[in-house]
């Protein structure tokens, strides 16, 4: 008999368990090693509570009515929960605090995307600890966490939310125009970007420097001579980055342009990147707002590695190839390897 | 040998696939067998792949290709349609870097000549039956003209739904308008106009940065492409 399982969701047997569990003792060690204590809570919350972190395209996307009436969410990160557990369980207790997780969280799909509904995260919340060391110390996690799982070519790309919005504030683009420009730039169409500028009567230099900042990418060098309205986030990303230990340093991609779609990030933002794989692995940042909305209000900055993805990459770099080499195989032998 | 600078691109095959070879082709990229072999699929000397057009996001997407071209027809219709007018839809995940100005063809609404069909049905039935290869893309445009239609997801030649009576309009890209014309059709709206755009994929946007920003910088500075 077959029984099937929704899509995006899937049965994980002896043998990938073995491999996760590697990756997952792993990143749990450098967490430990860290101090970072882990904390479980539960996979459904009351959808009224979680609701204050508006996360806009992680929102959750599963609910469910209990005996009573009342409505239930199936988690889609640990940040917002995280948060609701520091207001509630540790309203008093002196920070900074560090907790980690590995925990399942719940997205909606796009049909045959291949995307997963239930997805692995391990990651770590450092509460109470503002930039830059609080940003720095997070980054010097993330990259042992990668080290220590043995990925080889990975970078992290780190931007900061701030800067956009201060872009466009300083150069005066009305108020009723921003949010679209944002949204454009957070889908990086930046045909759109430059449409919508011209729609919103900006042009010459600020639309230059609206349309070019936001596509800079590179080393540390990118972070001297921004222009003037980008200063004040390019020198809080230059302060992380004077943090960072070498082996790390060299990690770091700087990204004007990178903003998470996700509402509740205000500073720093980072997502971590390998050639084996088309898409993030990961990614974090700073909310220092986030813990205020549940009524403690502190600065906070934390990071989630997708499990099936670190591990997707990892059989990737081992097997040599990205997805074309994949592809250029089939063609010479005519069969896959 | 002449790639563009190691990345893969993903090629159209079809009416943009011209207009792509070209600019390959004044990048100083060599394209005498692309131009020639047409049952090939992978070219690994240049760095190209190709493929029917509304499969080059899907490819871009995943990492498969560093970046491609593709109308902006095929972006939009790969947008999720969420229902209720929310502007909650998010399409793949690829990066529109640059408007290649080439390809350009207008999405229009269009139905057979006298009295327009769809507006009498609307009146009389309250609803338009529209066919389409394009179901989101027209369904989207009439939920936000507030109009409610049935929409018709066809593969072939959309034409010949109206005439067959099976539908009172059709949305369709035309270049020049001439199959409507052949087919008594006629334009009645415009939903917007499409051409020819370059995507990326986000970790190649960044991993390969510099290899990526000089194409685009050599795309600019070309006659055809940057017209917006």
């Amino acid at each position: 008999m077959i029984h099937p399982i929704p899509s995006g969701t899937r049965d994980v047997l002896p043998q990938e368990t073995g491999e996760v569990r590697a990756i997952t003792d792993t990143l749990r060690g450098v967490f430990d090693r860290h101090k970072y204590g882990e904390i479980y809570t539960p996979a459904l919350e009351y959808e009224s509570v979680l609701a204050r972190a508006d996360m806009a395209e992680a929102r959750p996307a599963y609910r469910v009515f209990d005996e009573t009436g009342t409505v239930l969410m199936l988690r889609s990160d640990m940040t917002a929960p995280i948060a609701r557990v520091v207001a509630t369980r540790y309203a008093d207790s002196e920070v900074p605090l560090r907790f980690c997780y590995f925990a399942h969280t719940y997205r909606g799909v796009r049909p045959q995307r291949g995307q997963l509904r239930e997805m692995l995260q391990a990651g770590i919340e450092l509460i109470g600890a503002p930039a830059p060391e609080g940003t720095a110390e997070a980054l010097t996690v993330l990259c042992d966490s990668l080290q220590a799982v043995g990925l080889k070519d990975f970078r992290i790309g780190v931007g900061d939310a701030s800067l956009f919005p201060a872009l466009m504030e300083s150069l005066q683009v009305s108020e009723d125009h921003r949010g679209g420009l944002l949204e454009a730039l957070v889908r990086r169409n930046f045909v759109a970007l430059e449409h919508r500028l011209h729609e919103a009567g900006v042009s010459g230099e600020a639309a230059g420097l609206l349309l070019e900042v936001p596509q800079l990418r590179g080393g540390p060098e990118l972070l001297t001579d921004v222009p003037a309205p980008a200063v004040e986030a390019v020198t809080g990303m230059r302060r992380v980055y004077e943090l960072l230990e070498e082996s790390v340093a060299a990690r770091v991609i700087f990204d004007l342009g990178l903003v998470r779609n996700i509402d509740y990030y205000t500073g720093a933002v980072f997502e971590v990147y390998d050639p084996a794989l088309g898409a993030p692995i990961g990614g974090g940042g700073r909310y220092d707002d986030l813990l205020g909305r549940f009524g403690r209000s502190l600065p906070a900055v934390g990071f989630a590695l997708y499990v099936d993805s670190l591990h997707q990459a990892l059989a990737g770099e081992e097997r040599g190839t990205g997805a074309l080499a994949e592809l250029r195989s089939v063609a010479s032998t005519g069969e896959p390897r | 040998m002449s790639t563009a600078n190691g990345l893969t691109i993903a090629v159209p095959r079809g009416a943009l696939f011209e207009g792509t070879v070209e600019l390959l082709s004044s990048l100083g990229i060599d394209t005498a067998e692309l131009r020639t072999n047409d049952r090939k699929l992978l070219f690994e000397d240049i760095g190209v792949v190709t493929m029917r057009p509304s499969d080059v996001p899907t490819y871009v997407e995943a990492g498969a290709a560093d970046i491609g071209v593709t109308g902006k027809d095929v972006l939009l219709e790969q947008l999720a349609h969420s229902g209720g007018g929310a502007s909650q839809s998010t399409g793949r995940d690829v990066y529109e870097l640059l408007d290649l100005g080439f390809g350009r063809c207008t999405m229009v609404l269009a139905s057979k000549a006298g009295p327009d069909p769809a507006l009498e049905s609307l009146r009389r039935l309250g609803v338009m039956r529209v066919a389409t290869k394009y179901p989101r893309i027209a369904a989207r445009y009439l939920e936000e003209t507030g109009r409610q239609g049935e929409i018709v997801e066809v593969k072939g030649s959309v034409e010949l739904a109206p005439l067959t009576g099976m539908v009172e309009a059709i949305v369709d890209l035309t270049a020049t308008g001439t199959t409507l014309r052949e087919n008594n059709l006629v334009v009645r709206e415009e939903l917007m106009v499409c051409t020819a755009r370059l995507i990326a994929n986000p970790v190649a946007h960044k991993l390969k940065a510099a290899r990526i920003d000089e194409l685009l910088e050599r795309l600019r500075g070309l006659p055809v492409a940057g017209k917006a």
